[in-house]
C-alpha cells in the first residue's frame, strides 16, 4: 500500500459501515464472550438493555464492554483468560449480561482520577458508526469529581448510571436509550 | 468514530433516512467530546482468543469446498500516520456465493451451501498484513426499500492496538452496478472516502488457475491520545 495514495495527502480513516443484523456469524465459540474479569469475589451480573426511539428493545445489537483488566494473578484457566473485554449480542429483550467486577476509582496518571466505570461501545443494524458511552454505578460516592461526568449536562448525567437490580449489590442494569427525553449521552472518543 | 474525526465526509453521519433502520435507532443528540486526556479506551487490548489453522480461509471449514468464485482478499492494516498496525484482530462474515447467510434471520430464498459457514479470522502480521481466501458472496434482497439489493461486500471487523481505533466496515467489488442504489454504501457523504470501501481487483495477487486476487487495505485512527506523537 502507499502509505499516502492521494497526493501526498495524510490517510484518513476508513469509513465505518454499519455492522448489520448478521454479525451473530462472526460471534462463535470464543467470539462472544460473556466472562470479563476471573475474580473470585466481588463478582457481578451486569446487564446491558438496549432501546430504540420508540421503546421497543433491540435484539440484534452487538455490545462491547471493557474495563480494566484483572491482576496478573487472577486466572480463570479457561481456554480465552477474561481480560476486562466482553463482547455479547442482545436476545429479544434487548438485553444481554456480563459477568464481570465492579471496577473501583482509578487514576487518570494526570493527577485526577476517574470514578469506577465500564466503557461501552455498541454496534447494530441501523448504526452507522459505532457509539461509545461509558456506565457508572449508582450511588458511587466518587462520581461527584469525576472528570469525565463533568462534561455532561447534570440533567444527563443520570443516563450513565446503572442501577441495582431487586436492590442487589451483585446485580446491575445498565439502560441505554437510543433516542428520547432520557437519550443516553454518547461520547464523542 | 466520532463527528470530530468525520473529515470532509469521509464518515457517516449516524442519521441518514435512506437507510431506514437509522429513523428510530440513531441517535439526535450531540455527543459530547472526551479530550484524549480523559480517555481511557487508548489502553492496549490483549486476551485475544485463539485462531485456529482454518479460520482465515472460509473455503477449507468443511468436508467440501464451497460452491462460488475462489478468491483471495489480501491487504494491510495501517494507522493514519502510515505506520502498520501488528497484531490487530481482523473478523470478517459474509453471504454465500447465492447471497445468503447462514442466519436464522435471513428469508432470502437462495440456497444456503452445506460447505461454507462465511466467518473467518487472522491476526496481522508485524507489517500490518492479513490475508483471507473465501468465496466472491452474491448480492441479495432487503426490505429497505422497493426492490433494494445489496451489493455484494464482505464485512470486516478490526481491532487495532487499542479501543480508539475499533473499526466496523463492509468491503465491496470493484464494478458493482449496484453502488447507485445502496444507502448503507451511499451514507458515506464523499465520493473519494467511498471509494476506499472498494476492494481493487489485483493481478499480482491471483494465483494462476486458482483464485482471484483482492487487495483491500484499510486505515484505522491515528494515535491522537499521545501527546508526543502530535498529528500532521
Amino acid at each position: 500500500m502507499t502509505p499516502y495514495p492521494e497526493g501526498g495527502a495524510p490517510l484518513v480513516a476508513t469509513p465505518s459501515q454499519t455492522v448489520g443484523p448478521f454479525f451473530h456469524l462472526a460471534l462463535g465459540p470464543g467470539a462472544a464472550i460473556s466472562a470479563v474479569h476471573a475474580a473470585a469475589s466481588g463478582r457481578i451480573a451486569l446487564t446491558v438493555r438496549i432501546t430504540d426511539g420508540q421503546g421497543a428493545p433491540v435484539p440484534d445489537a452487538m455490545v462491547e464492554i471493557w474495563q480494566a483488566p484483572p491482576p496478573a494473578g487472577d486466572r480463570s484457566g479457561a481456554e480465552v483468560e477474561p481480560c476486562g473485554f466482553g463482547r455479547l449480542p442482545t436476545g429479544q429483550s434487548g438485553e444481554c449480561t456480563f459477568d464481570t467486577v465492579r471496577p473501583g476509582r482509578a487514576t487518570d496518571g494526570r493527577g485526577g482520577w476517574h470514578a469506577g466505570h465500564i466503557n461501552v461501545c455498541l454496534f447494530a443494524r441501523g448504526l452507522l458508526r459505532q457509539l461509545h458511552t461509558r456506565l457508572y454505578f449508582a450511588g458511587d460516592p466518587a462520581l461527584g469529581g469525576d472528570a469525565v461526568l463533568d462534561l455532561v449536562p447534570a440533567d444527563r448525567r443520570s443516563t450513565l448510571l446503572a442501577t441495582p437490580e431487586s436492590g442487589r449489590t451483585d446485580r446491575w442494569l445498565f439502560h441505554l436509550r437510543l433516542q428520547g427525553p432520557d437519550e443516553t449521552v454518547f461520547f464523542d472518543v | 468514530m466520532s463527528d470530530r474525526r468525520n473529515l470532509a465526509g469521509s464518515q457517516p453521519s449516524l442519521q441518514y433516512s435512506p437507510y431506514r433502520s437509522t429513523e428510530h435507532r440513531a441517535p439526535s443528540r450531540p455527543m459530547i467530546r472526551i479530550p484524549g486526556t480523559l480517555s481511557d479506551l487508548c489502553a492496549p487490548v490483549y486476551g485475544w482468543w485463539p485462531i485456529g489453522e482454518a479460520d482465515c480461509d472460509l473455503t477449507r471449514q468443511h468436508d467440501d469446498e464451497p460452491h462460488g468464485q475462489r478468491i483471495v482478499v489480501d491487504g494491510r492494516i495501517v494507522d493514519e500516520d502510515g505506520r502498520p498496525v501488528a497484531g490487530a484482530l481482523v473478523e470478517v462474515w459474509q453471504a454465500n456465493a447465492a447471497g445468503r447467510y447462514r442466519h436464522a434471520n435471513d428469508a432470502h430464498p437462495a440456497p444456503l451451501d452445506p460447505n461454507f459457514t462465511g466467518a473467518g479470522r487472522t491476526v496481522t502480521d508485524a507489517d500490518g498484513h492479513y490475508r483471507f481466501t473465501t468465496i466472491k458472496p452474491g448480492a441479495y434482497p432487503w426490505k429497505n426499500h422497493e426492490n433494494a439489493w445489496r451489493p455484494a461486500h464482505i464485512h470486516f471487523s478490526i481491532f487495532g492496538s487499542n479501543f480508539q481505533t475499533r473499526l466496523v466496515t463492509q468491503m465491496y467489488f470493484p464494478g458493482d452496478p449496484l453502488f447507485p442504489y445502496d444507502p448503507i454504501l451511499q451514507s458515506v457523504p464523499d465520493e473519494r472516502a467511498r471509494r476506499r470501501l472498494i476492494a481493487r481487483f489485483d493481478l499480482a495477487l491471483t494465483s494462476p488457475e486458482w483464485a482471484l486476487g483482492y487487495a483491500f487495505d484499510i486505515v484505522v485512527r491515528g494515535p491522537d491520545a499521545t501527546p508526543f506523537e502530535q498529528r500532521r
